[in-house]
């Protein structure tokens, strides 16, 4: 395994929160955009992984904006992206 | 195969409200200790605690720790041990002072000081009108608890090993606890953290069912590794649920959609809860508007192309209202339902979110178990506090904001009592036994050889549809029969499950397969004990029995894994300096 892989598992692991409502935001995030992101999306990433969880709850839900544009642009497709009825909630991520 | 081996004097499993406080407490006395969490401390499940912290400090208005006891006891349907709920109760003023001086920014009067409000089921004069309580910090309680807690560990020199996961007890031939057999997710190297004493702080296990609030971490690490090391489980079938969370995801829509005008149908269109509750319809209490719609699901009405929920119909408030009555309500249905309200009914569950069970200890937080003569007697080396832990405060159901006491007051508790206990009796490490290892490496030897097999994800959905379906808020014993085979067909095929990466390094894949193993032994212990109980007591509804029965079952369960036996220990109706409240009808 290459460094890089082992820095998006470390990546994935982080997206697990202490929030019910994050675990699923992230999930599906992670499902649909995480293949595609580029180095500088991952570490906007990253950035915003360090968050507490209440604060990235508020960017994920539209209450707050982060300053950095690059992590605005992460927030963006985490708010679009859909945590249906029928994906989320039954599996975790494998 | 030799593997690496580090010392301490203890380990905290977890890094929650209950660890974190536990550790503070070990850390301050200058001993050696390490706390082992899967997350960054702070991004543990108490940061969604939102309530508050129950304490009698009487800021507002007269208020007394007898009356909280009270409306514990009461609370808990009289399962609750009534010497720990004393020591809760009496605990809990200086365990919220203290916490203050810590740090914690408390919502406050206009005198300076702890502001509380009011809390379901916590009264003034033992049920006499509701009284002001909870302290909180806005709605993020839990979240200032965990950050206060953490810079004072870091302050007090605490050694946290983040993104570890603990995977098995290490016991002697004694049964003694000498520490536990640890996962270092980033290298994926497997070690022996030795210690003089253990406390498990894991938290709940929520994600046993489909429906839950608990977040993805919640996976009952400490009560699996417990069963394995041949510790029963207390109580494990009594389960907190709330009626309305969102179908599929868990979060939760509040009850205050229902007070606002909304109301339940079922596939058909039908206002049911007319039939259940003709005068307050869908303003009834929790748990007939939760029995109310498990009978809908399980007798064919449910909606959605199982079956298997319920619809919250909202759209005749009106767009207006919604947004200014319900704040919120949209966003998250939008979100986590893929509805909106205003034109569309957001499916609901009752969804799973407080495990009242757990790892039976006392209210020194030593893990007990039967002495073979009809008492019980400490396991030497081995602690549990918290959401993991059946102290039990909770009993057969727990009181909003009694949580997050818990966690102060028995994390508390249970580091002073390391602390006497290291003083006092174990000086040095014992020696470690040869097989002390085997178990875990065993485990993950399964999985690094497996070349087929059931995915994780496969075993865990089915898992938590069963428990969903036969063990849910409203059981019937038809179901519970059904739940109880396909459990065991279950944990027979988590023993086969299969992952393709076989990488050492942050191997989530691994990881979930470990938690999975946890899960499994705690949904077992929870249908197992729920099958057996054949009364109604609390968070435990069945069909088939529902009235309290204090002659038979005024006792708690405890699980074994082996063999699925089950026995029982007698509730503790004395308590420490005061009269014990007698069983009565709960009636609010």
């Amino acid at each position: 395994m290459t460094g890089q892989d082992r820095t998006l598992d470390r990546i994935r692991w982080r997206c697990r929160r202490g929030m019910l409502e994050l675990d699923l935001v992230l999930n599906a995030f992670l499902a649909r955009h995480f293949e595609t992101l580029d180095a500088g999306q991952l570490d906007a990433l990253r950035e915003l992984l360090e968050c507490p969880d209440p604060q990235l709850l508020d960017f994920v839900m539209g209450h707050d904006e982060p300053d950095a544009p690059a992590e605005r642009d992460i927030v963006a497709l985490m708010r679009a992206v859909s945590t249906g009825t029928a994906s989320a909630g039954a599996t975790t991520t494998a | 195969m030799a593997i690496a081996k580090r010392q301490f004097d203890a380990i905290v499993v977890g890094a929650g409200g209950s660890g974190m406080r536990a550790a503070l407490e070990l850390a301050q006395a200058n001993l050696r200790v390490a706390v082992l969490s899967k997350v960054f401390p702070t991004r543990s499940h108490t940061v969604a605690a939102q309530g508050g912290v129950s304490a009698s400090l009487g800021n507002d208005e007269p208020d007394n720790w007898h009356w909280h006891m009270y409306d514990t006891v009461k609370g808990s349907d009289y399962l609750g041990d009534q010497d720990a709920i004393e020591f809760m109760c009496r605990k809990a003023v200086e365990v919220v002072v203290e916490l203050e001086h810590f740090g914690m920014p408390f919502d406050r009067l206009d005198n300076g000081k702890i502001y509380q409000r009011p809390f379901g089921g916590h009264t003034s004069n033992y049920g006499e009108r509701p009284v002001k309580r909870a302290c909180a910090a806005a709605d993020r309680t839990g979240h200032a608890m965990l950050h206060t807690l953490y810079q004072r560990n870091v302050r007090a020199h605490t050694q946290f090993f983040v993104e570890w996961m603990a995977l098995d007890l290490i016991r002697n031939q004694q049964g003694d606890v000498l520490g536990v057999v640890a996962l270092e997710m980033e290298t994926g190297e497997v070690m022996i953290l030795q210690a003089k004493a253990t406390l498990l702080a894991t938290g709940g296990a929520g994600r046993i069912y489909s429906a839950s609030t608990n977040a993805f971490i919640n996976t009952g690490d400490g009560l699996g590794m417990a069963a394995r090391a041949g510790i029963p489980l207390e109580d494990m079938e009594f389960w907190q649920f709330h009626p309305t969370g969102v179908a599929g995801a868990g979060v939760l829509i509040t009850e205050g959609v229902r007070g606002e005008g909304g109301f339940l149908l079922n596939k058909n269109g039908e206002r049911f809860m007319e039939r259940y509750a003709p005068t307050v319809k869908d303003l009834a209490s929790r748990d007939v508007v939760s029995r109310a719609m498990a009978t809908e699901i399980k007798e064919g009405r449910g909606a959605g192309k199982d079956g298997d929920y319920i619809l919250l119909k909202l759209d005749h408030l009106g767009a207006e209202t919604i947004d200014k009555r319900l704040p919120g309500i949209r966003e998250i249905a939008k979100k986590f339902a893929n509805v909106d309200p205003v034109t569309d009914p957001i499916p609901v569950v009752p969804t799973c979110h407080y495990q009242m069970g757990g790892v039976p200890t006392n209210y020194s937080g030593q893990v007990v178990v039967p002495d073979g003569s009809g008492g019980e007697k400490p396991v030497k080396g081995l602690y549990a506090a918290g959401e993991c832990a059946c102290v039990s405060v909770h009993g057969a159901n727990r009181l909003g904001t009694n949580s997050l006491l818990d966690l102060l007051v028995f994390g508390k508790a249970s580091g002073e009592t390391i602390i006497a206990d290291l003083k006092a009796d174990v000086q040095s490490q014992q020696e470690l036994p040869a097989d002390a290892a085997d178990l875990p490496l065993a485990r993950l030897a399964r999985l690094d050889s497996a070349t087929s097999g059931e995915t994780v994800a496969q075993v865990g959905a089915d898992m938590r549809r069963s428990m969903q379906l036969h063990c849910g808020v409203f059981r019937f014993p038809d179901s519970l029969g059904d739940g109880v085979r396909n459990m065991l067909e279950i944990a027979q095929r988590v023993q086969h499950t299969y992952i393709k990466d076989k990488s050492k390094v942050f191997n989530t894949a691994r990881i979930e397969a470990l938690e999975l193993d946890n899960l499994v032994e705690t949904a077992m212990a929870t249908i197992i004990s729920a099958n057996a109980r054949t009364e109604s007591r609390g968070a435990h509804d069945r069909s088939d029995h529902p009235d309290r029965d204090d002659v038979n079952w005024l006792k708690h369960t405890l699980w074994n894994k082996e063999g699925n036996r089950l026995e029982y220990k007698a509730v503790k109706l004395k308590p420490l300096t005061v009269e014990g409240f007698e069983p009565k009808p709960r009636v609010y």
